[in-house]
């Protein structure tokens, strides 16, 4: 672990430091949406929920589940989303 | 003697100090308030019972410059300090009148840890008061902080260092100028830039402190408003800021202008244009696909900076044909594109070699387009050398080539010759020049060996006479 590290910032400050977030959609029509089940358990149950109510809207979606709620989701599974889906719901069952 | 109180400062890598141990144990007996705060081995102290300044952070607070250094204070107010060894200094201040009687009356003291190369900065950083305005930015304990970085947007795409006060505090130290004092309004955003931010931008590129006077002078270059920065960044040319260096800082700062001067491997070179593109990007605000939109680009937009060779003294600078006085250093900035290798390795009179580079420079932008953009030749040594043997300066060759460069409208018409592209038609009847006659700049560079020379077209936005213009710009260098 690093000690604390501060840097300063190079930009002119017009933008919080913090990252901004992705915009979501402005619509799921023609969307396809990811449905990651993050493993830990009973967050099946959750993503089944999600999935029956993105099916009652019409909108498509492909599911997902990272091997292990411990851990990142492996690099291969991001780009497989990256490439099948416009948007992701990753869902935690707590 | 009852309010008085000593501070030593010693390490075990100072000789003197090892030698002194008989003085410091004497001093431990007399003066039972001595603190002995050592700066590396304190085992080797033991007999003064002394302190670890480990972090030097005493040591710092006391700005101690030497070891040994011994400081007394009197009613809580510092009366009295020496460094190093001059026996009667020790006597006077300790009030020991015999104090290493038995020693030599002087031994010259060393460097104090906190007086090691990079050490002020991390302690100013650490314990001291840094003095910067820029807002400070947390990352979390597991962050890589180069990948901080690229999350943050503050890369060109390739890694860049940490902006960590101690590493700002040592780039400012290469600039005689405040931080706080304002270089100028950086498009696209005409965000106010000032020393601080520069200095920030030029560790992010991986400058040198050595570095900060050329980067100044070239960001100053390109906000003069003739230089059209703002124009530059958004245009969907190929275009760029060049940055060309002259004068003594580009030896000093071990600049490249021989063997690849326009290529990779030397950091002035690659990290001063860096630094440039860097502010453009993060205090302009001036991002590729949003106010860049160059429909290509160029490799030189990550960084395209280099020296002009000023070894043969027969060749005029070119800061010194843009009106510097020879001996100075100074910066070019042009508007340019990527590199166009011109190949000669049959011409053998200056004639004949002005003429070739001519042909090869009317392809500049276009072949078919004249007074559209400037250009700087590149001339590179064994070519340089047919023209000096024939006694051609600067001045002759910029004079041969325009020659050279003049051709009939009626080649390079819209049109002609089955080629949409081209000059209005009303030109057809004239002799067109390729260059307006300030718009050639020659630089010499290059290694040795290679009868090739290299051309840089420039921005189109030349087609308007003097609305763009290359830019130089003296260097305030630090003077001793």
């Amino acid at each position: 672990m690093n000690p604390e590290v501060l840097l300063r910032d190079p930009t002119a400050e017009t933008a919080p430091t913090q990252r901004a977030r992705l915009q979501p959609p402005a619509s799921l029509a023609g969307v396809t949406v990811a449905l990651l089940d993050i493993g830990k358990a009973r967050g099946d149950e959750y993503v089944d929920k999600l999935q029956e109510l993105l099916t009652a809207r019409g909108v498509s979606w492909r599911r997902y589940r990272k091997p292990t709620n411990t851990r990142t989701a492996p690099l291969e599974l991001l780009q497989q989303i990256a490439r099948e889906c416009q948007a992701a719901i990753i869902a935690l069952s707590d | 003697m009852n309010d008085l109180r000593f501070a030593l400062f010693v390490q075990h890598e100072c000789h003197t100090c090892v030698e002194l141990i008989p003085v410091f144990k004497r001093l431990r007996e007399r003066l039972p308030d001595l603190k002995v705060y050592v700066q590396d081995n304190p085992a080797c102290f033991a007999s003064v019972r002394p302190l670890h300044d480990e972090t030097l952070e005493v040591s710092f607070r006391h700005n101690i410059e030497t070891t040994p250094t011994l400081i007394r204070w009197a009613g809580g107010k510092e009366t009295g300090r020496t460094a190093g060894w001059v026996r009667q200094e020790w006597q006077s201040l300790t009030g020991i009148a015999d104090l290493g009687c038995n020693l030599p009356a002087f031994l010259p003291g060393c460097g104090s840890k906190t007086r090691y190369p990079g050490a002020w900065e991390r302690l100013v950083a650490t314990f001291g008061e840094p003095g910067l305005k820029s807002r400070q930015v947390q990352l979390d304990p597991w962050d890589d902080p180069m990948e901080a970085c690229f999350e943050r947007g503050w890369s060109d795409g390739l890694p860049v260092v940490p902006p960590t006060d101690e590493r700002i505090l040592r780039m400012l130290s290469g600039a005689d100028r405040k931080p706080d004092e304002i270089v100028g309004l950086v498009p696209p955003n005409l965000s106010e830039c000032s020393v601080e931010k520069v200095a920030i931008n030029a560790v992010l590129a991986g400058c040198k402190p050595e570095y900060m006077p050329v980067v100044l002078a070239a960001l100053e270059a390109a906000l003069d408003p003739v230089f059209t920065m703002h124009g530059l960044l958004c245009t969907t040319y190929f275009s760029g800021p060049v940055i060309i260096v002259n004068g003594p800082i580009a030896r000093a700062i071990g600049m490249n202008w021989g063997i690849n001067a326009l290529g990779q491997g030397n950091r002035a070179n690659a990290t001063i244009g860096r630094a440039l593109q860097l502010i453009i990007r993060n205090v302009g605000g001036g991002r590729p696909g949003e106010m860049d939109r160059a429909t290509l680009g160029g490799p030189g937009k990550y960084t395209f900076c280099f020296a002009e060779d000023e070894t043969d003294p027969t060749w005029e600078p070119l800061s010194v044909s843009r009106g510097v006085a020879p001996g100075r250093s100074a910066v070019t900035l042009f508007q340019g594109d990527g590199i166009q290798g011109v190949v000669d390795q049959k011409s053998r009179t200056p004639e004949e070699l002005a003429k070739s580079l001519a042909l090869a420079l009317t392809a500049a932008n276009h072949p078919k387009l004249a007074q559209a953009a400037d250009a700087i030749l590149i001339l590179s040594p064994e070519h340089y050398r047919i023209f000096r043997d024939a006694g051609w300066d600067r001045r002759r060759i910029t004079q041969e080539l325009h020659a050279a460069l003049v051709r009939p409208g009626r080649d390079l018409i819209a049109g002609a010759h089955g080629i949409g592209e081209g000059i209005s038609p009303k030109r057809a009847g004239e002799l067109v020049p390729k260059f307006w006659e300030d718009g050639l700049l020659i630089v010499r560079a290059g290694g040795d060996a290679g009868l090739f020379s290299a051309i840089c077209a420039g921005w189109t936005a030349g087609r308007v006479r003097g609305q763009t213009k290359p830019v130089t710009k003296e260097i305030k260098e630090i003077r001793p």
